[in-house]
């Protein structure tokens, strides 16, 4: 049988705002990880951050509660886009860069899925850019998991659209020339309305953005930091390890101040000179700025320029600083809904079988009789 | 003043005019009151890549021919024997077509000093017509200030002289409408609804359409008026269609047909956007258009709503098929059903937007990296555009596989008296969704388990079973890699990969297991020489072939529909024949596939000048070849020229 969940809903910022789930049957058994684990052997290499995040996933969806058969996973081509094999819901693994519109077909055609895309740096920067940045516009009701290891894995090392400039790789002996895109400034600037960070060691802190993005109607995009053992190990070093990551992570809880460092000793307010944000301590010695005027930090606020100012606290070179969280989250109109709702209201508008109406439609115009 | 009334059988008209002048409103028109009348007809626009190229120059020239006539009619007739040129330019990008004798109607109002030079005319034309020496000495012209008298019929409605002059092909097409006896209803209510919100424009116009009628029956210039009786056709009920649209009403027809709503993944691109737009009106039928962001996207799209459970479809020309490649053979991998249609233009490249070319069959057939077999289907003319949609959509849903339409510019935008099928004679298409298990596997604990195997394959069809997001327990992985046979797991295991490629191929030559026999088209059953052609060919083929039987010659004429597979009797049917000649819009794709085939020494009859195949030149290649096979000397113009004799 099918219903439609309403409980998805109730966890959601905005009251009356439909989720991005809300349209999918649930299921009323309770569900394990052990059901959504496919018979496929899981061929990522030792140490590889995808498990982790898989194992995330694999535990998560039973929490959603949704119907296993009406979640979709789509991928392109990459280390991460072999996820959809080893989850035992439908799956595409696709071609290279164009998993969102493969996911764009299945969510605007049907209402009852929940779609949800696997790609990489390489994958949805680069070969997909373009798909990328359109998936957003139109906010089309999927989930983007974005595996970001600033590198090329599946190629054996080259450097990615994700990694700092200077990189040597195999194909940039010299050091790579390109500046690097930000996921999360880029998906801010094509008008994403689910815009989050998170990172694939803190089990805790993926699980509830995922969530948060899987309630989200509309294109949610996540970027997972997610380290490659073998061909960029080390490239998450500073806000994974414990000596120094109250000092790289800028954590982003809607509602709350931004502080971060050790004992919360850093802040962001409002850069009057460059209509940013920068980094201040935090206190009422002299050349510390007052609590009052550190940032709280508002995921919701329609103007996406506050987060765009916080997402350029990350660094472009090696990662010693990042903003991590939900960026934004605000609510607009999908275009999937809309597609089926003027679908739906011309259908209404229409009498007839569709038989009757299609003999109609091919014998309309000018027409002229021969007996 | 009462007129001589002239029997024809047959007439071709072109209209031409700027790019502005609205020439193919005005064909279009008179072929819909042709239409009414029971005229068959063919037409053929013909216009610039530009949106507004610079007026009064050659390349600005559009142009609509339209052949109408009392018989069956095959072709939009090789040269018009009316001209209406609005200027010099038109006259002069056109002159070269015309036959001797050929009437041309010029507006004179346009000869202008400046406009002849932008023509590229040192001297006026028209002056000293009926002098020896006269360029337009061998063509019986008739010089009507025709936007002088557009701006004089309609000055009470108080227009700017440009709005007012913007008239004037109205006017031209009221004259040419008296000329030819055409009911006029139509039109004016046409006018009525096209500019139902402007009442001065919409007056302007009927008054002007009306005026040129008036003009004709009242004027001294013209002392004939001609008639064209309705032909014989068989019982129904017509309408005029276009291969875009007949094509789109293919595509609802058939997910009406197999209960499948269609979803249609679509860049823009000439010529083939009109069926994005048509089917973006066609939302009752549950049809979803995405206009994508690019060529790719839209096929994606269309490959993700397959996947869904819908009739995915990607509309574009040449270029787009090649951007569309890559996720083609992931259709071709994964065994979804997917209909990719290509109107055809001239290429490589950009190459010429709007001209016509049949040069994306070895595309179609080859376009993939890897092993990548689809089937191909080709119409023969505009209104069977609507058959092979539905055709291609049956073959894509029972063999769930994409289907490639090659469509052209030529059957896109050119029209025809189309006979509405009955709804009930229309095939039915059985997705055959699947709902159950259908492997049963011995699990570790030696107990049987059902599963569900996404790579077993139908004996019959070898289609594998299609089962859609929402269908529990058959949840399932599909993907670009290779599949093991059965399991659909990914496998890297040699012997599966030759297996698998091999039942590929194997699907897609079972579907000629499903085609009816072919045609053809023998009358005599004693011909030696036969023409073989696929697409927008079939009407200059069949008008050559008449030509040349009516100078009492023998030649046979098949046509194909599926171009891959090939139908099962194509090999025989080859050997039958001491010559094959194989007309195409291009350099010899066709040739080179039944030549691969069936070692058959095909011999080409290439064009690819953008433009239809004129069926005289192509009656000469035939005879030339009928001459060779059959040890005789053939003279075409020894009998009576009809070049669309009746049947």
């Amino acid at each position: 049988m099918t219903t439609t969940s309403t409980s998805s809903t109730e966890n959601l910022p905005f009251p009356g705002l439909r989720s991005g789930v809300e349209l999918v049957p649930t299921n009323d058994q309770p569900q394990t990880s052990k059901e959504y684990t496919s018979d496929q052997e899981v061929r990522w290499c030792p140490g590889c951050g995808d498990y982790a995040v898989l194992k995330a996933v694999q535990g998560f969806l039973p929490e959603l509660g949704l119907r296993r058969e009406n979640i979709v996973f789509v991928s392109g081509i990459g280390c991460s886009s072999r996820f959809p094999y080893y989850l035992d819901t439908y799956g595409m693994h696709s071609i290279h860069g164009r998993a969102p519109s493969i996911a764009t077909g299945i969510a605007t055609a049907r209402e009852d899925l929940s779609v949800w895309v696997v790609t990489g740096d390489g994958d949805a920067l680069s070969i997909g850019g373009n798909h990328l940045i359109h998936a957003l516009r139109r906010n089309v009701n999927m989930t983007i998991l974005l595996f970001n290891n600033r590198i090329y894995g599946l190629t054996k090392g080259q450097y990615s659209p994700t990694s700092e400039a200077g990189k040597i790789t195999k194909s940039t002996p010299m050091g790579s020339l390109d500046h690097p895109f930000n996921p999360v400034s880029l998906a801010l600037g094509a008008e994403g309305s689910f815009v989050a960070r998170t990172i694939d060691s803190d089990r805790k802190h993926l699980t509830s953005v995922l969530s948060a993005a899987a309630a989200h109607r509309g294109t949610s995009i996540v970027e997972i930091y997610q380290n490659c053992p073998i061909f960029n190990d080390g490239a998450f070093d500073a806000i994974k390890n414990n000596d120094t990551k109250a000092d790289a992570i800028i954590p982003l809880v809607h509602g709350e101040p931004i502080r971060f460092g050790v004992g919360g000793g850093k802040g962001l307010v409002r850069d009057s000179e460059t209509g940013g944000v920068k980094i201040v301590e935090v206190g009422a010695e002299p050349g510390q700025v007052g609590e009052d005027q550190v940032l709280v930090h508002d995921a919701h606020n329609p103007d996406p320029t506050m987060a765009f100012a916080i997402s350029r606290l990350t660094d472009s070179g090696y990662l010693n600083q990042s903003p991590i969280g939900i960026f934004r989250q605000v609510e607009r109109p999908t275009y999937d809904d809309g597609a089926r709702a003027q679908i739906a209201s011309s259908r209404e508008a229409a009498p007839g079988t569709p038989s009757e109406r299609l003999a109609n439609l091919i014998g309309g115009g000018d027409t002229w009789t021969v007996v | 003043m009462s007129k001589q009334v002239k029997q024809l059988d047959r007439v071709i008209i072109r209209f031409a005019g700027d790019s502005g002048d609205g020439m193919q409103l005005t064909g279009d028109r008179f072929t819909q009151e042709s239409a009414v009348f029971g005229n068959d007809l063919v037409t053929l626009p013909n216009f610039p890549a530009e949106i507004r190229a610079p007026q009064g120059t050659l390349p600005g020239v559009s142009s609509f021919q339209v052949h109408f006539a009392d018989h069956d009619i095959l072709t939009a007739g090789d040269a018009p024997d009316v001209l209406v040129a609005m200027n010099p330019a038109a006259l002069k990008a056109n002159l070269g077509d015309l036959p001797k004798g050929a009437a041309i109607i010029v507006d004179t109002h346009d000869f202008t000093g400046r406009n002849l030079t932008k023509a590229g005319y040192d001297a006026n034309p028209l002056d000293g017509l009926g002098d020896a020496g006269s360029p337009l000495g061998e063509f019986s012209v008739h010089p009507v200030d025709l936007t002088g008298m557009t701006v004089e019929a309609v000055k009470e409605f108080g227009l700017s002289r440009k709005d007012a002059a913007r008239a004037k092909n109205m006017f031209a097409l009221g004259l040419l409408s008296w000329m030819y006896g055409r009911p006029i209803e139509s039109t004016i209510s046409f006018l009525q609804k096209r500019f139902a919100k402007v009442a001065d424009i919409r007056d302007a116009n009927i008054t002007a359409f009306k005026a040129g009628w008036n003009f004709g029956e009242t004027t001294e210039t013209f002392v004939v008026q001609y008639e064209i009786k309705p032909a014989p056709m068989s019982a129904g009920t017509y309408r005029n269609i276009t291969g875009n649209l007949a094509l789109s009403y293919g595509l609802v027809a058939a997910g009406v047909q197999s209960g499948l709503p269609v979803f249609l993944g679509s860049y823009p691109i000439t010529p083939a956007s009109d069926i994005l737009h048509e089917l973006s009106k066609h939302k009752a039928f549950g049809v979803t258009t995405l206009q994508a962001e690019d060529e790719i996207a839209g096929v994606g799209a269309a490959i993700g709503a397959s996947f869904a459970g819908s009739l995915g479809v990607t509309t574009t020309s040449g270029p787009g098929i090649a951007l569309k490649s890559e996720a083609i053979g992931l259709a071709v991998m994964t065994e979804l059903p997917l209909l990719v249609i290509d109107v055809q233009r001239g290429g490589p490249s950009t190459g010429l937007p709007t001209k016509t070319e049949q040069a994306d069959l070895l595309q179609a057939m080859f376009g993939r990296n890897g092993e990548a077999p689809v089937p191909i289907v080709a119409p023969q003319s505009p209104g069977d555009c609507f058959d092979a949609a539905i055709e291609a959509a049956r073959i894509a849903i029972t063999y769930r596989t994409p289907v490639m339409l090659l469509s052209d510019g030529y059957l896109a935008n050119g029209s025809e008296p189309w006979r509405i099928p009955e709804i009930d004679d229309l095939p039915v298409i059985d997705p055959k969704f699947a709902t159950e298990r259908n492997q049963t596997v011995t699990a570790k604990d030696g107990s049987d388990v059902e599963e569900y195997w996404p790579y077993l394959r139908d004996e019959e069809t070898l289609a594998r079973p299609w089962a859609i997001p929402g269908t529990p327990g058959l949840e399932h992985r599909i993907g670009g890699l290779e599949k093991g046979d059965g399991h659909g797991n990914i496998s890297y295991d040699p012997a599966n990969h030759d297996l698998m490629v091999r039942t590929r191929q194997a699907k897609v030559d079972r579907i000629a297991e499903s085609l009816p026999p072919l045609v053809v088209d023998d009358p005599s059953g004693e011909a030696k020489v036969l023409v073989i052609g696929w697409g927008s060919t079939y009407g200059p083929i069949g008008a050559g072939c008449r030509r040349v039987r009516k100078a009492g010659y023998q030649v046979a004429q098949v046509h194909l529909r599926h171009l891959n597979p090939f139908p099962k009797d194509l090999g025989e049917i080859l050997k039958r024949y001491d010559k094959v000649l194989c007309p195409e819009m291009n350099l010899g794709q066709l040739s080179l596939l039944l030549r691969g085939k069936y070692l058959v020494d095909a011999i080409g009859y290439n064009q690819v000048n953008g433009m239809p195949i004129k069926a005289a030149s192509l009656a000469e290649a035939i005879g030339g070849l009928v001459a060779e096979a059959e040890g005789i000397t053939v003279d075409l113009t020894s009998s009576p020229i009809a070049e669309e004799a009746s049947k």
